[in-house]
């Protein structure tokens, strides 16, 4: 039997490599990449939890909500990513220093 | 046998998510991130989560991965130079800090999740008594569509209209500016 503690030492660690793409990548789509990694653990300690909770289905619900929110983010990002390489032809965060031109 | 399949999609999400990480060919990454979703969409099947998987792949796979192809591919230059700076210094500074960070911040979640097990919260306990927990057997995709008309309507909608201010506004951002 799968137990709630498998669960969630597999989204500890997945959470915690996205932290480390968050961290140490210099590239705007790795970032983003990461924090889809750190989304998708939330989401796995969601469905874990829901599966007690038959009356609400709160976990599967607000899983599917998150999954909403992080397609929303990324559509965002990716257009903002692609204005920032337009104006300083680079996606390294270290590089974009000023707000405005 | 259900433990087998379990471990088996753990080690390929969170193998495939070190390879994403660990890379230094962008393109390579992305498509690994292609993998490690649907390992993690294989691991919500096990926790009787179908909907939830099938929206995943559809999303993500349909929707994110394509958005994260084009944008790798309208930026590749930089990702070139970026490639070729960051394979001289392995093990660099940042590099460094940050691989200590993860896993300072990996043993306290472990730590949290060992303590935690020996009290489990009083709903689960309940629930489980009264045998309101999920079953395989159960109806999953029914349920959740009554629940998000009824119970859930007002999030709903909510995040309905957050996903057309998004779209409109990412629209707007990748928008060409007319030369002045």
């Amino acid at each position: 039997m799968i137990t709630l503690t498998h669960f969630l030492v597999v989204s500890a660690c997945l959470f915690c490599i996205g932290l480390y793409a968050v961290l140490a990548k210099r590239n705007a789509i790795m970032i983003l990449v990461g924090i889809e990694f750190i989304i998708n653990a939330a989401i796995l300690n969601l469905v874990a939890f829901g599966r007690y909770d038959k009356i609400n289905y709160g976990g599967q619900v607000f899983a599917l909500f998150a999954i909403v929110l992080a397609a929303a983010a990324v559509a965002v990002g990716l257009a903002i990513i692609l204005n920032v390489y337009r104006k300083y032809k680079s996606i390294n965060p270290d590089n974009i220093t000023d707000l405005r031109d | 046998m259900e433990l087998v399949l379990f471990y088996a999609f753990a080690v390929l999400a969170i193998g495939s998510a070190l390879l994403v990480v660990s890379l230094k060919n962008t393109a390579r990454a992305l498509f690994l991130f292609f993998v490690v979703l649907f390992g993690m969409a294989g691991l919500f099947l096990f926790a009787l989560a179908d909907f939830v998987a099938i929206t995943q792949i559809m999303v993500y796979v349909g929707g994110v991965l394509i958005l994260m192809i084009f944008a790798f591919m309208l930026s590749n230059k930089e990702l070139l130079a970026d490639l070729q700076n960051t394979s001289s210094r392995f093990l660099s500074m940042p590099n460094w800090q940050s691989l200590l960070l993860t896993l300072g911040f990996l043993a306290v979640m472990i730590y949290g999740i060992i303590e935690w097990q020996q009290h489990t919260p009083n709903w689960i306990t309940q629930n489980i008594h009264k045998g309101q927990v999920i079953l395989p057997s159960d109806n999953n995709i029914n349920q959740l569509g009554i629940k998000f008309m009824t119970h859930y309507l007002l999030p709903f909608e909510v995040i309905s209209i957050f996903l057309l201010m998004a779209l409109i506004g990412a629209a707007h951002l990748s928008r060409k500016e007319d030369k002045q």
